[in-house]
């Protein structure tokens, strides 16, 4: 395997392969370090298109040692064409919507997770734990029981009630801590201090946030091994969206693809903005924000990733914006309505982005645009209450009849 | 004032192996440069041209000082100040 040491983002210094995140000189995020040297382009090629149906299909490109595996494999998730979308908000783009909803516990985490307790059990532990917002809990939750490890799970207390309950159906540890998700992570990264654990955001985060980049991989290898020309991306921490880049870069890099990086637009929640906010203000570092919003999957208000998220927005000639708690609605209904896939908030915040961006023009003719669709509306219902009326009936002809004579009649 | 500052893990080496200092000052930036004086090594890992490096987090009792007064932020008795990454999460 490619992988060589885990290296400071901030000043470079290396470190062993070990499960540790923060540089001792300067604490900057250590980041896993590769040399693809000896990686042969066509004979990769060959070993993605022969490999097995989900994430484990790029393991040249992920942190391991040996070969990972994972009984619950996440990854190829459908790449679909959303003509009818595109209709809807005036755009001529080639729009695609990349349903990461479809992974084993219907979100992108899933896939962060695989590789993080794949890397958990080569490096010898026994217990996984992290701070999550919701998805990420469903996910630890159910890799560690697939792979027979004891979890401890942190979330806010005031989590949507459906990631809670499909978290606790796993048989975790399911802690709520009584704060929001900024309280969560100040307490795991105490926790992680003393406890021999492998949290998977916290000291295994550098192998942990490798897994994001199966999703830029998987989006090339499914437009046939070619590059979107603009991606549009949810930010929490914004780890996702620049290791989007990353795995394009890796790529770009070894021959692969062709071409230069996608534009990238972020997509964040007004009520929890740092990032969007850092890339107003032309700031490098991002003020942290106490959230208040719908999606909660996103309420990070002092995001890890968000100095990178913005500078990687800038380096591509995109952006970050935010969308009101209305607009995350009415997203999750139009993408509803013109493909027939159910986000979460989190995605009802992406398409109130594309909508944003549509309406300024931003939007090209024959652009190539994939929009990051990262979880599952049933996990939100909440957010689409109140958005339609059923029409209630007597079981008899004549009671429809009278609902719908007017359809019918026109 | 005297305050308990908890250092991480990842910055122990520059003090000895300790895991807590006891230090005095009214503000927060005032006990940091008493922490400084103590544990030279420190100060230029957590901070660089005067300000906190932009991936260190300090907490008063709890409380990120960024939602408070920075540096400025005030100590009060039995505060206790909390160093840690700000790296974690997501």
């Amino acid at each position: 395997m490619s992988i060589e040491s885990l290296k400071c983002k901030e000043c470079g210094t290396a470190y062993e392969l070990d499960a540790s995140y923060v540089c001792e000189n300067c604490f900057g995020p250590l980041e896993v370090a590769y040399d693809f040297s000896a990686l042969d382009p066509v004979e990769v090629k060959r070993r993605i298109q022969a490999g097995s149906q989900g994430i484990w299909r790029y393991a040249d490109f992920l942190p391991f040692e040996g070969r990972p595996g994972d009984p619950l494999e996440p990854g190829l998730t459908p790449l679909l064409r959303a003509d009818r979308l595109a209709e809807r908000l005036g755009v001529e783009a080639e729009l695609w919507i990349k349903n990461d909803a479809a992974n084993p516990t219907h979100s992108f985490k899933d896939r962060v997770v695989a590789v993080a307790v794949a890397k958990a059990r080569e490096l010898g532990f026994e217990t996984v734990a992290c701070a999550s917002t919701g998805n990420l809990a469903n996910a630890v939750a159910a890799h560690a029981a697939a792979a027979g490890l004891d979890s401890y799970v942190f979330v806010p207390a005031n989590l949507e009630e459906q990631k809670l309950l499909a978290t606790g159906v796993y048989g975790t540890n399911l802690v709520g801590v009584r704060g929001n998700y900024d309280d969560v992570n100040r307490l795991c990264t105490q926790l992680a201090e003393s406890r021999p654990w492998a949290f998977v955001n916290v000291n295994l985060r550098p192998y942990y946030a490798e897994g994001s980049k199966t999703l830029a991989y998987e989006t090339a290898e499914q437009l046939g091994w070619e590059l979107p020309d603009r991606v549009v991306c949810p930010i929490a921490s914004g780890s996702l969206f620049t290791k989007l880049g990353r795995g394009f870069q890796e790529w770009l890099d070894l021959g692969l693809l062709s071409g230069a990086q996608p534009i990238f637009n972020g997509a964040q929640a007004e009520g929890c903005s740092p990032v969007a906010t850092a890339f107003a203000e032309g700031w490098d570092v991002c003020k942290p924000q106490k959230p208040e919003t719908i999606a909660k999957s996103l309420a990070i208000g002092d995001p890890a990733d968000g100095p990178y998220a913005v500078e990687h927005a800038r380096r591509t000639g995109g952006g970050v914006d935010s969308v009101t708690d209305a607009e995350i609605r009415d997203g999750i209904k139009l993408l509803a309505e013109t493909t027939g896939i159910f986000t979460e908030t989190a995605g009802g915040v992406t398409v109130g982005v594309l909508k944003k961006l549509a309406a300024r023009g931003e939007i090209g003719a024959g652009e190539r645009v994939v929009v990051y669709i990262t979880g599952e509306g049933l996990k939100t219902l909440d957010a689409t209450r109140d958005t339609f009326q059923m029409h209630e009936i007597d079981p008899d002809l004549e009671s429809f009849e009278a609902e719908f004579h007017q359809e019918v009649a026109a | 004032m005297t305050v308990t500052v908890k250092i991480p893990t990842q910055l122990r080496a520059a003090t000895g192996g300790q895991s807590e200092v006891e230090v005095s000052g009214s503000t927060v930036g005032e006990v940091l440069d008493a922490v400084f004086d103590a544990h030279g090594d420190l100060r230029e890992r957590i901070t660089q041209d005067g300000d906190l490096r932009r991936f260190v987090n300090v907490y008063v009792s709890g409380e990120d000082i960024r939602f408070q007064q920075g540096l400025e932020t005030g100590i009060s008795d039995g505060d206790e100040v909390t160093i840690l990454p700000a790296v974690a999460g997501g």
